[in-house]
């Protein structure tokens, strides 16, 4: 699992939704050692744009990593616009990633969270792990296709353009989907639902954070989040999401 | 060739360390390169008991740099002679311990705890974070109270003394004055400068904290400014550090009267920073037939 700082080649990119692309790049050395649930910090190669961009793994294999990502502001506008031949520095790979148990799983990504939940797919299925996927989107459907075959997938949209028309919890309700282990990442608002309805069914759930971060390698304590004891690291109620994270069991952060 | 420079008599074999807070205790970095090969390791600011810091956001990004509010989050004295100097004390390197605190007999606690610690070669009094309700930045920008814990802390140390300066005050030779009058053997600076930044679409500040430490290569001009006015007014060693990413910003320090170099947000976007500008020094000085580093320090009067 060592992270290494490498220049990439991008092998394609393409845009897949409003503001969403999809980004194929070669790194063997990236790629190899990544698991579900970690990221990579990409740089922009632009000097007025220094800070790494950090991006989950979408899905990693034979020397390759996908990211599948939301052009938020000037910096992923430069990375959406690499092409095929087109060179990008990386950073990774970072975090902790999912730890994968062998129990039946709930996946639940929402929005630009659903990315990492495609790798951990593919990882659960070949360890022979049953999985229950449920996406939500707001009003337009990315990356579902990618999930054909790696286990039942339920949607649900805000809009109700796709699914049950509501949050992931009321897809949840809705089919019944039912599991002993529940991997979740998305927005804040969903992890909280997603952690109080793990607690209230007593089923564990791993839940994958996100902050604002600069170094990316625990050093900068800018991406902290609250934790429920006091953390051996800082020995405040702080961990450092891109270090000791992103991945926390539900009952170790307060959201 | 000659790279090693003196600070209060502490010898470091490169000019080059690393800003507090950028580094942790260089075991992150320790994945990369071996922190040894740096002249020394400043270590964040440590407290006498832990801090929690800020709320999130903590940064922001900003053109050619990045602000910040951490608000000193470290893991208190006990923690940090247990695990982070256990880990210095098998770097070939010197150690450069930043001390933070919220009142004077706070800086004092940890001042002396550390006076038993071998592996600490030089103190650095944070008196300049802009980023902590009390203490920090308080004692920077009033020349008044930097002269009192100054002369507090050089009391009780051990090792010997630097004092880290705040960029904002309107005279900066005036605070590198006083503090050589109060008895620090050496200083460095800047600190982050204060900054605000709206996120225009939350319609709210961009850091919780609201006020931020504006840091990197947008900084640098400012950096060289103040060390030289500094450098004009003091004959104690002075650390440059702000904005420093490559050799030739740590250079244009040097010269500007800097006896030393910190390489600080750098550290974020590069783990590598700080060992490439050792190696870029020695380039340039091997390339222009210097000899000893001791050439360039202050050369440009």
């Amino acid at each position: 699992m060592a992270k290494t700082m490498k220049t990439a080649v991008v092998v394609r990119q393409e845009q897949i939704g409003t503001d969403i692309y999809s980004l194929t790049v070669n790194c063997p050395d990236i790629a190899d050692a990544a698991v579900p649930g970690q990221f990579v910090s990409l740089f922009t190669g632009d000097n007025s744009r220094l800070l790494p961009r950090p991006i989950s793994i979408c899905d990693a294999g034979s020397g390759e990593i996908r990211f599948v990502y939301r052009t938020a502001g000037e910096g992923t506008k430069i990375i959406s616009k690499l092409k095929s031949g087109d060179e990008i520095r990386l950073l990774g790979p970072l975090g902790n990633g999912y730890t994968l148990e062998e129990k039946d799983a709930i996946l639940i990504g929402g929005g630009i969270g659903i990315p990492p939940m495609l790798y951990l797919a593919k990882q659960l299925k070949s360890k022979g792990v049953k999985c229950a996927i449920v996406l939500g989107y707001r009003d337009e459907e990315f990356l579902k296709g990618d999930f054909e075959g790696l286990g039942d997938v339920y949607v649900s949209s805000d809009t109700g353009f796709m699914g049950v028309k509501g949050t992931v919890i009321d897809a949840i309700n809705e089919y019944g989907v039912s599991g002993q282990q529940i991997y979740t990442c998305g927005p804040k608002p969903m992890l909280k639902a997603v952690k109080a309805f793990a607690e209230e069914k007593g089923i564990k759930a791993q839940l994958s954070l996100e902050e604002r971060m600069a170094c990316g390698i625990g050093a900068c304590l800018a991406c902290v989040c609250e934790t429920t004891a006091v953390d051996d690291h800082s020995k405040v109620n702080n961990a450092r999401v891109c270090a000791d994270g992103p991945v926390f069991d539900s009952k170790e952060v307060r959201l | 060739m000659k790279l090693s420079v003196n600070i209060a008599g502490v010898e470091l074999k490169n000019p080059v360390t690393v800003a507090s807070g950028t580094f942790g205790s260089g075991m992150e970095y320790d994945d990369f390169y071996d922190v040894g090969e740096l002249g020394a390791v400043t270590t964040k600011g440590v407290a006498n008991v832990p801090w929690p810091g800020n709320k999130t956001p903590r940064i922001a990004e900003i053109h050619g740099g990045m602000m910040n509010a951490i608000g000193l989050q470290n893991p208190g004295i006990d923690t940090f002679i247990e695990r982070d100097l256990a880990f210095l004390k098998n770097k070939d390197t010197r150690v450069i311990v930043n001390v933070c605190g919220r009142s004077v007999a706070d800086y004092v606690e940890v001042v002396e705890r550390l006076g038993e610690e071998e592996t600490v070669s030089l103190l650095e009094i944070n008196v300049s974070c802009p980023n902590v309700k009390e203490g920090g930045i308080a004692f920077g920008t009033d020349p008044k109270a930097l002269s009192e814990i100054t002369k507090e802390v050089k009391k009780h140390a051990k090792q010997p003394v630097i004092m880290k300066l705040s960029p904002n005050v309107t005279d900066i030779a005036l605070m590198a004055r006083t503090a050589e009058e109060a008895g620090a053997d050496a200083i460095s600076l800047i600190n982050t400068i204060t900054g605000m930044k709206i996120d225009i679409n939350r319609r709210t500040f961009a850091v919780a904290n609201k006020t931020a430490g504006v840091s990197g290569p947008a900084i640098h001009p400012i950096a060289v400014r103040m060390v030289y006015q500094a450098a004009q007014a003091v004959k104690i060693p002075i650390i440059g550090m702000g904005g420093v990413a490559t050799a030739e910003d740590a250079l244009e320090l040097i010269m500007a009267g800097a006896t030393a170099v910190a390489v600080g947000t750098a550290n974020f976007y590069n783990p590598y920073a700080a060992l490439e500008v050792v190696g870029g020094i020695r380039d340039y000085m091997d390339k222009n037939g210097v000899n000893d580093i001791a050439e360039l320090i202050g050369c440009v009067k």
